[in-house]
């Protein structure tokens, strides 16, 4: 939305001009469709099929320039670039309506965490293989005791003097038959307070006694998984100097909570980049004239915009030093279920049209089913107004 | 743009505004009044213009702090926190945006004499139920040189104490706005009993006189001088919209954390719990829409329509939600007038209507996103 709402900045150093000249000659047309299918996106790892030649060009030519992430240091990967000027980048894809080159939980969530809990040299083992999207990263956190109630993990960790052995089940792992690697919450200590015995362990999907079994959704696709530990033996140490743990052993709920507020602060833009949802439905219906209909939809607008600020708001908050903590909860709360209001406007206006699996709206039944699990992945709705209750409004337990 | 965030200035803007307000301006400070008959306290008003609040939007050779719209949302948003009856927005905020369209001496000593605290000016434009400054029917009639004003204008918020009128009215070809004395000859204002304790009038014109000299800005073109100190109206009033919510929430979690049933605080109840962290989370989104609108004014005023729009609807349903909630929360004593959110609760129903109401700002924010 920041292109929609904000006037572009002052460009003394022509830092924009610059940027928009490369794009222009660098993004191949094919690559023009940001609004196109979400899975058109590019996941990378080492079991991506690039969809075309220009998917995979796109991909190659950002990389060189730090583009699939754009405010890491130069040095993992990134291209240092600082709040305003991931801005003016944000705002210069959007203008050629240029398709993000990469997307993975390596950038959104393992990325964020090692670069504040890593040490230097797991974040120049880990990092630049994200950044260039080889090393493809899951998610295990989930059990099927632990959901909403995280830190009750109970996945087996034991320390073997050169190796940890790992056993038990994850579950909702998303995309676990497609990743290279995972970052899992493991029990270290069975004794201690449940929050204390947790480690953050990072594992070879393809070690001996990983396996994985598929989940199908309601939406038809089937991204998410069973993963089960059979005594897998994971390294202390996956290269000389590299530790297999993030942070510290028995420590790993800091690290795990750290990322989740990533996690949420990045589910919570769901919605609000996209287009304006006035002009997508009155496009589709020549002016909405169900009376009810429309009200709901300019509601969801102006809830759209705000919300897009607020996330605006955030960043430049956590720019200026102000830490955005347990207010991600708040933004991935507001921005979800927003995200679930304008798909069912969506589905409402497209009528009978929007029942069918291939018909004119195409994957629209399918993106309105996925929006669904917005409020539940990564912390529910009532688990976030929980953490706003307790920890912002600080009402008692 | 700006960052959204305050900066140092700002925040000591803020805090200034807070502890002086905590003291001279509690909502207690409304209730006196109201229990008094009064509607307005000048003594108040010329503190406020003492430390420069009078002239937030006057340029500096008219001896104002023209410190902008973000810092003038920032003091209506501290007066808003405890319902602070004063003309700011009506003299401050709308009439010097009006006045600073026009660069001649006569504007200039005007808003000279809005910074000093001297003057006050309240706007009138309604006419009826509803904002619809464009339906304005009242007619300012050609005579000579001049003009005749007849016809009549509600919902003039302090109109009742005003020195001075902006009066829209139509001429001919268009509209045209007018900054006449409010007690020339042939104007009647008669102060109506609100339900916020605030002042407002009902003011009928007979035929008053007005010249060339009285039209601020052209002729037929009311809307060049007007829709600039209408925007900064509701952004300011937004503000103060938001500033309520705020403070009727601080009470509501206040009571949460110190009221028992049940043999434990009601705070404990989740149900109370994710409805007051979901008013939080209304509220940090509604926040985001003032200060963008504030910095808009202040450095792209010709394109802020939709992001003032934007803020005042979501302004309008925040402080809404927040004293239903904020009354129900507090169960028999929310309905008592010994106790200050009924206050809150009648002062978010007349900041909903002053300026358009959620559904006319709505539909700016529906048609500027292409509906
Ligand atoms: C599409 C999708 C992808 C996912 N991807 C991953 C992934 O990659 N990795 C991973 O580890 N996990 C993943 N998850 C799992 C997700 O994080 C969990 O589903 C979520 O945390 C909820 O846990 P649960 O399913 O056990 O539900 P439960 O915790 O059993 O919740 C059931 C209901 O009870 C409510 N509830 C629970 N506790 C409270 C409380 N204290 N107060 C009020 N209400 C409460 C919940 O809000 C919910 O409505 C994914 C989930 C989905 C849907």
């Amino acid at each position: 939305m920041g292109g929609d709402m904000a006037a572009e900045t002052e460009d003394p150093a022509g830092f924009r001009a610059e940027l928009r000249e490369w794009l222009e000659a660098n993004c191949p047309e094919s690559l023009r469709d940001a609004n196109g299918p979400e899975d058109s996106i590019c996941w990378g790892g080492k079991r991506w099929v690039f969809e075309s030649e220009d998917q995979k060009l796109w991909l190659e030519r950002c990389v060189t320039r730090g583009l699939t992430v754009p405010t890491w240091p130069k040095e993992y990967g990134g291209a240092g670039y600082s709040r305003e000027q991931e801005k003016v980048f944000h705002q210069e894809m959007a203008r050629i309506n240029a398709r993000w080159p990469l997307q993975s939980f390596g950038i959104w969530m393992l990325g964020p965490a090692l670069l504040h809990f890593g040490t230097p040299e797991q974040k120049a083992h880990f990092l630049p293989p994200i950044s260039r999207g080889e090393i493809r990263w899951c998610q295990g956190y989930s059990e099927p005791g632990a959901g909403s109630d995280l830190a009750s993990v109970q996945t087996r960790c034991e320390d073997k003097g050169d190796h940890w052995l790992v056993n038990g089940q994850k579950i909702w792992t998303s995309y676990a038959d497609q990743a290279d690697w995972i970052f899992a919450l493991v029990r270290t200590d069975r004794e201690a307070k449940k929050h204390l015995g947790i480690t953050f362990l990072l594992l070879d999907m393809t070690s001996p006694g990983v396996t994985t079994r598929p989940i199908k959704l309601i939406s038809g696709a089937s991204p998410f998984c069973e993963t089960f530990f059979d005594n897998v033996e994971v390294p202390k140490e996956h290269a000389p100097g590299i530790s297999s743990v993030v942070g510290t052993v028995n420590r790993g709920w800091d690290v795990a909570k750290y990322l989740l507020t990533h996690e949420r602060t990045m589910i919570s833009a769901t919605g609000s980049g996209a287009r304006s949802l006035g002009a997508v439905l009155s496009e589709e219906m020549g002016g909405i004239t169900d009376a009810s209909l429309r009200a709901a939809a300019v509601k969801a607008e102006v809830d759209a915009l705000a919300i897009g600020l607020t996330l605006e708001r955030y960043k430049d908050m956590a720019e200026s030093g102000q830490g955005v903590g347990d207010a991600s909860a708040m933004l991935k709360y507001v921005g979800t279920e927003l995200n679930k209001d304008r798909h069912e406007l969506m589905m409402a206006t497209g009528g009978s049209e929007a029942l069918e699996w291939d018909g004119p709206h195409g994957t629209r039944p399918a993106d309105w089913l996925r929006t669904k699990a917005n409020s539940i992945e990564g912390g529910t709705s009532e688990v976030m107004l929980g953490i706003v209750s307790r920890r912002v409004l600080g009402l008692p337990g | 743009m700006a960052k959204l965030v305050l900066n140092e200035e700002e925040r000591m803007l803020a805090d200034s505004a807070r502890a002086f307000l905590d003291d001279a301006a509690p909502v207690k400070h409304l209730r006196e009044l109201r229990d008094a008959g009064r509607t307005h306290d000048p003594a108040l008003w010329k503190a406020m213009a003492e430390m420069g609040w009078a002239g937030i939007l006057v340029p500096e050779s008219a001896g104002g702090a023209d410190m902008g719209h973000a810092a003038a949302g920032l003091l209506a948003g501290e007066m808003g926190k405890t319902l602070v009856a004063s003309p700011f927005l009506s003299s401050a905020v709308i009439a010097a945006t009006a006045l600073r369209q026009v660069s001649d001496r006569r504007a200039a000593d005007a808003l000279a004499g809005i910074a000093s605290g001297e003057v006050t000016y309240a706007l009138a434009i309604d006419e009826g139920p509803k904002f619809a400054p464009e339906a304005t029917r009242m007619e300012a009639r050609r005579e000579g040189n001049g003009f005749r004003l007849t016809g009549r204008k509600t919902f003039v918020v302090d109109g009742g104490f005003a020195d001075r009128l902006l009066v829209l009215a139509r001429t001919g070809e268009g509209l045209t706005l007018f900054d006449i004395p409010a007690d020339r000859a042939g104007v009647s204002r008669e102060g109506r009993a609100m339900i916020d304790s605030r002042d407002a009038a009902r003011i009928d014109f007979d035929a008053v006189e007005a010249t060339g000299e009285d039209v601020l800005g052209q002729v037929d073109d009311a809307m060049r001088v007007l829709r600039p100190a209408l925007e900064a109206g509701q952004a300011a009033l937004a503000a103060e919209l938001s500033g309520l919510a705020a403070g009727a929430f601080g009470m509501t979690v206040g009571y949460l954390k110190e009221r028992k049933q049940f043999g434990v605080l009601i705070g404990q109840f989740q149900a109370l719990q994710h409805r007051a962290a979901d008013l939080w989370c209304q509220t940090e989104v509604t926040a985001s829409a003032i200060l963008h609108a504030g910095r808009k004014l202040d450095e792209d005023p010709e394109n802020a329509t939709l992001a003032v729009s934007l803020a005042k609807a979501r302004a309008t349903e925040t402080a809404k939600a927040a004293v239903i909630e904020g009354v129900q929360m507090h169960g028999g004593i929310g309905m008592t007038d010994a106790f200050d959110m009924g206050f809150y609760m009648k002062r978010a129903r007349v900041g909903a209507e002053w300026l358009g109401d959620y559904g006319w700002h709505a539909e700016q924010v529906a048609r500027l996103r292409g509906f």
